[in-house]
């Protein structure tokens, strides 16, 4: 049987794959993409845990999840469009209306 | 319901014409006027009740009850308050329709009568009090209508100057009579008349330590203090002396408001308040003194200021101090009666007298000065016949009502001991002067040859019947008021103090009367020997007394004397105040605390980057510190 640790390990690295994604990479797609990792690993421990715990309220907590995850990239996907039209580029370094 | 509708039909007058006067502007007195004549038949009819039934007192409503103190919105009406509503709707009521006359075509009509109306109300309120709250409520109310209405030609700088200077003024005779109601409050626990003179008794072994805050020990009768408290805002708004200065320069006024201020409001306030607080300052002899010697001190300063004035406004205006102090003088010696009938009457003559001036500066094109006047007599026969009516009864002539009151006056003062025949000494001479300059107005405006200023002198001729009607009213009125028996129906409620048979002196001796006769009429004959029997004597005589020619006529330079050691200092301070304090500290902190969030600001926005990531990037930094701190920190 795999011990928690691995399960855990494997979700930090995930996660933190993730948050890198996100301060790193210039293409808005990419940095959707990356938030959906960070929104995985979390569910990666949830069903760890509801595993090894024996309680499957956290199983419950990642369906929920995965819908929000779903619903949140509709949205993220069409402010995209919405914003490539106004500004013909994907890279967020040229995003940078809201500012003083 | 009737009582209360006597102070408020000017009220709602004033309600109507102050907020729809654009639309109403030269109809306003259609509104006024009605509104006063119908006060006067309220007032006629409760004196009806009041001569033949006992005194009324209306409680309308409870206006503030808090804890111990209760003060209602009430009125109390005997027989002194009906004399005075007589008198303040008569009055008033006239001077409503002469405004008809003098402001016509004025493009501040309708706020004139907005104001004059409100002047009424407040009047009325007043001297219908049943407590002390309400009259001091309505003792300011009466010193900001005269503020508005001694300002009313407000683009004038000096009509602006006096109308401030008469506010200031009041306000600080007023500061003592606040002060004085407080010390009532603390000292009786209530604010009601009758409550008050109902306690007066017991309180009259209280003491309190004047000088405690200066740590020494000086015991004043709580009541003599309270007396004296209240006697400073009867100072301020009737004009004693040292406070007398505003009364003149309210002449900057409108001649009608002039004559309501005069005669029938706002000055004759602190007179009856004297007489209505009779029952606590019979109690005070000492502060009775006081108002005894201000009063007399007054009535001599004021009438030797008359005797040199040139404009026409400032002799009335100060014979009006004059008689004031004769008034207070009496009141001080327990003389309520005389004092209150002196009112009475004042109130006539005065205000034929002003409004008498205010025809002829509307026949001569608003010229004020009487060395540009001068044989008046055959062009304005009516306002010269009326004029000498009023300055005969202001002289005290026999038959006339000047005469019975100021008879009335001479003989309480009599008979009020050591200091009360000296006061009739001083009341002797101020009578001879007040004759004195009464007729020299006579002589000086309308009689000798015409100065008129030629443009102006050949249509000179009478205002409109608006304007002759009150002043031929009032004439009859100076003429009879004497013959109503005024004093034994206002006798019962003003009780003199005991041991003081002032009160009850109706006649002085033989003696007295006939100096005081020889007074009025030797003034007048010292008129006509000055200024018609031998023209350029007046020089002369100013020439020869040089001296005491320029402190009269520079009204003993009491105005240069406040200016310096009050007015400049004060206006200095607040200046240097402004400069130093205000705009350096208070200024300089407020726009410090501004300048340093707005530097702030500028230093702080440019981590407002707009980089998403950046954002993102200080986010999950938090995070690690939050949560490293959270591993570190927590066991």
């Amino acid at each position: 049987m795999v011990p928690l640790s691995y399960y855990m390990i494997l979700s930090a690295i995930v996660f933190v794959t993730g948050v890198v994604g996100v301060l790193i990479r210039r293409n808005i797609i990419m940095l959707l993409l990356s938030i959906e990792l960070m929104l995985n690993a979390t569910n990666i421990n949830f069903v760890a845990f509801s595993y090894y715990l024996d309680n499957i309220a956290g199983q419950v907590f990642v369906f929920f999840a995965l819908t929000v995850a779903a619903a949140e990239v509709a949205v993220g996907l069409a402010i995209i469009i919405a914003l490539y039209r106004v500004k013909a580029t994907m890279n967020v370094e040229e995003l940078n209306l809201m500012k003083w | 319901m009737k009582y209360a509708l006597i102070p408020l039909l000017p009220f709602a007058a004033f309600l109507i014409i102050g907020l729809f006067g654009h639309w109403i502007r030269e109809r306003a007195h259609w509104i006024a006027v009605p509104a006063v004549a119908g006060s006067f038949l309220l007032s006629l009819s409760t004196f009806n009740d009041i001569a033949n039934g006992e005194p009324i007192r209306v409680t309308l409503y409870s206006w503030i009850t808090s804890g111990a103190f209760d003060v209602n919105i009430g009125f109390y009406i005997d027989r002194l308050t009906v004399t005075m509503l007589l008198l303040v709707t008569i009055v008033s009521g006239l001077v409503h329709v002469y405004t008809i006359g003098y402001m016509h075509g004025e493009p501040g009509y309708a706020r004139f009568f907005a104001y004059i109306a409100l002047f009424t109300f407040s009047m009325l309120m007043l001297v219908m009090a049943d407590n002390f709250l309400q009259l001091y409520v309505f003792w300011e109310a009466v010193g900001l209508c005269s503020y508005l209405l001694i300002g009313h030609w407000y683009d004038r700088k000096s009509a602006c100057d006096a109308a401030t200077k008469a506010f200031v003024v009041n306000r600080v005779g007023d500061f003592g009579f606040g002060l004085g109601i407080m010390l009532i409050f603390v000292t009786f626990g209530s604010l009601q008349y009758d409550q008050v003179f109902g306690h007066a008794a017991l309180a009259e072994g209280l003491t309190i330590n004047v000088l405690k805050p200066l740590g020494g020990e000086w015991l004043v009768g709580t009541l003599t203090v309270i007396c004296l408290l209240l006697f400073t805002g009867a100072v301020g708004k009737s004009a004693q002396v040292p406070l007398h200065v505003w009364l003149p320069d309210a002449m900057e006024g409108p001649t009608p408001i002039s004559a309501l201020i005069h005669a029938a409001t706002m000055v004759t306030a602190g007179v009856f308040m004297v007489a209505r607080l009779s029952p606590l300052y019979n109690l005070a002899p000492a502060a009775l003194d006081v108002v005894a010697v201000t009063g007399g001190a007054t009535a001599v300063f004021a009438a030797t200021i008359a005797l040199t004035q040139n404009d026409i406004k400032r002799v009335v205006a100060y014979s009006t101090v004059s008689q004031l102090g004769y008034m207070m003088m009496a009141c001080g010696l327990g003389a309520y009666t005389a004092g209150m009938y002196h009112l009475l009457t004042h109130g006539a003559f005065k205000a034929l007298l002003f409004l008498g001036c205010g025809s002829v500066i509307i026949a001569l094109h608003h010229e004020q000065d009487m060395r540009r006047m001068g044989g008046l007599k055959n062009k304005l026969p009516v306002t010269y016949w009326t004029m000498v009516i009023g300055s005969l009864a202001l002289a005290g002539i026999p038959g006339f009502s000047g005469f019975f009151s100021k008879e009335e006056i001479l003989a309480g003062a009599w008979a009020a001991g050591p200091l009360g025949k000296t006061l009739t000494v001083v009341g002797l001479v101020t009578a001879f002067m007040t004759a004195f300059y009464s007729f020299r107005l006579v002589f000086v405006a309308f009689w000798g040859e015409s100065r008129v200023d030629p443009h102006h002198a050949d249509h000179i001729h009478e205002p409109s019947w608006t304007m002759t009607m009150p002043l031929i009213i009032l004439a009859i009125l100076s003429i009879f008021a004497g013959y109503f028996g005024i004093p034994h129906f206002i006798e019962p409620v003003l009780q003199g103090p005991a041991g003081h048979d002032g009160t009850t002196a109706h006649d002085g001796p033989l003696l007295l009367k006939l100096v005081a006769i020889a007074m009025g009429i030797g003034g007048i004959v010292a008129a006509w020997v000055v200024y018609v029997k031998s023209p350029g004597l007046p020089d002369r005589l100013a020439e020869k007394w040089r001296q005491a020619y320029d402190y009269s006529f520079h009204k003993w330079y009491v105005d240069e004397l406040y200016d310096r050691t009050i007015v400049k200092p004060t206006v200095d301070l607040a200046n240097g105040l402004w400069r130093k304090v205000d705009v350096a500290v208070i200024d300089a902190m407020v726009n410090g605390v501004a300048a340093a969030t707005v530097r702030w600001g500028r230093a702080m926005r440019l981590v407002q980057s707009g980089q998403v990531q950046h954002y993102a990037l200080a986010m999950a930094l938090g995070a690690v510190v939050i949560l490293g701190m959270y591993l570190l920190f927590i066991p």
